[in-house]
C-alpha cells in the first residue's frame, strides 16, 4: 500500500508552495507547446493533402487567356460554350456580325446561364435572371451584377479570348 | 463556477458516475512483466492510425478500373498523399505485429483463464479480422504485388473440397482477380470489416475494464499485501499515452525515412517477379505450405498443410477451455510448453520463408 501512495502524481489541487507553481505553469507551458507542435506537424501534411486538388484547380482559374481553334467558323447568330479556366464560358457570334465572349456564371447563384437565340438574351434557368446578350448587363430577375466580359480577338483559324485586367 | 455545474450536470444526465467509480477504483499490477500490459494500447493506437488515414485515403482513391492510377496520383500527385499512404502501410504493420505481441504476452501471463476467457475469444477474432484487413488492403493499390498475393491467396480458399471454388470465385468476382475483384475487396475493407470490428473492439476493451489486468502466475502465487498496484487513472493512463507518442514518432518515422513503394501496375499476362513472397504475418504459413510440400508433393501436400494450420488455430483459441483456473497444475505446464512451442514455430517458419 505503500508504494501505491507514492506512485500516485501529486495532487494538482494543492500546491504547496510558490516554487511548486512556477514549476507547474512551466510543465503546462511545456506540455501546451508540445501539444501545439504535434497538432501542426499533423495538421500541415492533412490540410496540404486535402486541399491539393483546390490548389490544382486555383492554378488552373489562374488562367488569363484562351485561344478557341476554329471557334472563327462560329455561324451568325449562334453561341459556343467553352471553358476559361475552370468556369464555364459563352463566345457569341451576333448578327450583326459582332463577337462577344463573356463568363456564363450567373452572378446571382453561381449557375451556368444560357444564350437565348430567338430573344438575344441571355437567361438563367435557376431564378429567372435575365442578361443583355450584347453587355453582359442584368436586365431583370434576381442578378445583382452583370456577367464578367472577355475580350475577343477573331483571325483566321481561331478566337482569342482574353481577361480584362 | 459555471464549467464545473456543467460538468457536474454532464456527468449526472449521462449517469457517468459508475464509469467514474470504477475508472477511479481500477488499478494496474505493477511487477517486472508489467511492460508488456502496453502492448493492448499499442494495438489499438495503431488501429486508430488506421482509421484516420484510412478515411484519408478514400478521399482520393477509387476502387474497380481506376485503381492504379488513383494510388500513383495519391503516391507522386497529391500533396502529402506518399506520406498518408506510407503512414496507413507502415501503421498496418505495426498493428499487426503489436497484436502478435499482444496475444503471445497474454497467453504467457495466462490472461484467459477465467474470468477472462470472453477477452480471449474475442481477441482471437480481432486477429483473425486484422489479418483480413491487411490482406483486402494488399490488393487495393492493383500493383504487380498486389496482384499476385491475392491471385495466391485465393488458392487456400480454392483448395476447400467441393464449396472452395464457388467460394473464390464469389471473393474474386470472376475466375480470375480483375477489377471486380479490387471493388469487393474495397467493400470489405471499408465497410464489412470495419462493422465486424468495431463492435468486437468495443466488446473487447469493456472485458478489459470489467477484469481488469491479470497479472501473471508468479505474481498471483504471491500474498496479496507483496503485490504491487498503480492507480489506472492517471497513472497506467499517462504512460500509456507516453508509449503513444513514442509509437506515434516511430511511425512517422519509418513512413518518412522508407516511403511505401508501388511497383508496376498488375498485368495478367505477366509472369510473377522473381523472389517474390507474402508479408511477413503471411510468411510463415507460407514457409509451411513449401516445407509440407516437399515432404508430401502436390495437393496432398497443400491439404496437409492447410489441415495442420487450422487445427493449429483452433487448438490456440480454445485454451482456455484446457487450462482453466489460477491453480499451477500440469496442465497449465503443458500449455505454457505448447505455447513456446507455437511462438518457436511461428518465428523459425517465418525466418524460413524469407530464406529459403
Amino acid at each position: 500500500m505503500k508504494d501505491e501512495q507514492e506512485m500516485v502524481l501529486t495532487d494538482p489541487s494543492s500546491p504547496s508552495s510558490p516554487e511548486d507553481v512556477s514549476r507547474r505553469k512551466f510543465l503546462q507551458t511545456g506540455v501546451f507547446g508540445a501539444c501545439a507542435i504535434y497538432i501542426g506537424a499533423i495538421g500541415y501534411p492533412v490540410f496540404r493533402y486535402l486541399n491539393s486538388p483546390v490548389e490544382a484547380s486555383q492554378l488552373a482559374s489562374a488562367v488569363k487567356e484562351v485561344t478557341l481553334d476554329k471557334a472563327n467558323e462560329l455561324a451568325v447568330g449562334t453561341a459556343f460554350m467553352f471553358k476559361f479556366g475552370t468556369s464555364p464560358a459563352l463566345l457569341i457570334h451576333h448578327a450583326d456580325g459582332s463577337w462577344v465572349a463573356m463568363s456564363a456564371v450567373c452572378t446571382h447563384m453561381g449557375c451556368t446561364v444560357k444564350f437565348d437565340e430567338g430573344a438575344k438574351k441571355i437567361t438563367c434557368a435557376c431564378h429567372g435572371g435575365v442578361f443583355d446578350a450584347a453587355t453582359g448587363e442584368n436586365i431583370s430577375g434576381p442578378p445583382p451584377r452583370p456577367l464578367e466580359r472577355y475580350d475577343v480577338k477573331v483571325n483566321d483559324a481561331s478566337v482569342v479570348v482574353t481577361k480584362i485586367s | 463556477m459555471k464549467l464545473e455545474t456543467l460538468k457536474a450536470d454532464l456527468v449526472e444526465r449521462l449517469g457517468l458516475e459508475e464509469a467514474i467509480k470504477l475508472a477511479g477504483k481500477k488499478t494496474v499490477p505493477v511487477h517486472k512483466h508489467t511492460f508488456w500490459y502496453f502492448w493492448g494500447g499499442i494495438s489499438l493506437f495503431s488501429f486508430l492510425i488506421q482509421v484516420v488515414t484510412g478515411i484519408l485515403l478514400m478521399v482520393y482513391y477509387r476502387p474497380g478500373p481506376e485503381a492504379y492510377e488513383s494510388v500513383r496520383q495519391i503516391t507522386y500527385q497529391i500533396q502529402f498523399g506518399w506520406l498518408i499512404r506510407s503512414v496507413h502501410n507502415w501503421s498496418a504493420n505495426f498493428f499487426l505485429f503489436s497484436v502478435f505481441v499482444h496475444m503471445f504476452s497474454v497467453f504467457l501471463m495466462k490472461a484467459y483463464r477465467r474470468p477472462r476467457e470472453v477477452g480471449w475469444y474475442s481477441g482471437i477474432a480481432l486477429l483473425l479480422l486484422g489479418l483480413t484487413f491487411g490482406f483486402s488492403g494488399y490488393l487495393l493499390p492493383m500493383d504487380e504485388l498486389s496482384f499476385f498475393a491475392t491471385k495466391v491467396g485465393m488458392e487456400i480458399p480454392n483448395a476447400i473440397p467441393i464449396i472452395g471454388p464457388p467460394i473464390a470465385n464469389l471473393l474474386r468476382g470472376g475466375l480470375e482477380v480483375n477489377e471486380f475483384t479490387v471493388q469487393r475487396f474495397f467493400a470489405l475493407h471499408v465497410v464489412i470489416l470495419p462493422l465486424l470490428y468495431m463492435p468486437l473492439l468495443g466488446l473487447h476493451l469493456w472485458m478489459v475494464q470489467k477484469h481488469g489486468n491479470a497479472a501473471p502466475p508468479s505474481e498471483e502465487a504471491k500474498e496479496p499485501s507483496q503485490r504491487k498496484t498503480m492507480p489506472f487513472f492517471p497513472n497506467f493512463v499517462a504512460q500509456d499515452l507516453g508509449v503513444w507518442l513514442i509509437v506515434l514518432n516511430l511511425i512517422s518515422l519509418l513512413a518518412a525515412l522508407f516511403p511505401w513503394q508501388l511497383g508496376p501496375q498488375a498485368d495478367p499476362l505477366a509472369a510473377a517477379p522473381e523472389g517474390i513472397h507474402p508479408e511477413w504475418y503471411f510468411m510463415s504459413q507460407f514457409a509451411m505450405l513449401k516445407l509440407i510440400g516437399r515432404v508430401i508433393p502436390g495437393l496432398a501436400g497443400e491439404a496437409a498443410a492447410m489441415t495442420l494450420f487450422t487445427l493449429g488455430l483452433v487448438l490456440w483459441a480454445m485454451i482456455p477451455v484446457f487450462d482453466k483456473d489460477k491453480t499451477n497444475t500440469k496442465r497449465s505446464r503443458q500449455v505454457l510448453y505448447f505455447g513456446i512451442f507455437v511462438i518457436l514455430v511461428l518465428l523459425s517458419t517465418t525466418f524460413m520463408g524469407f530464406v529459403i
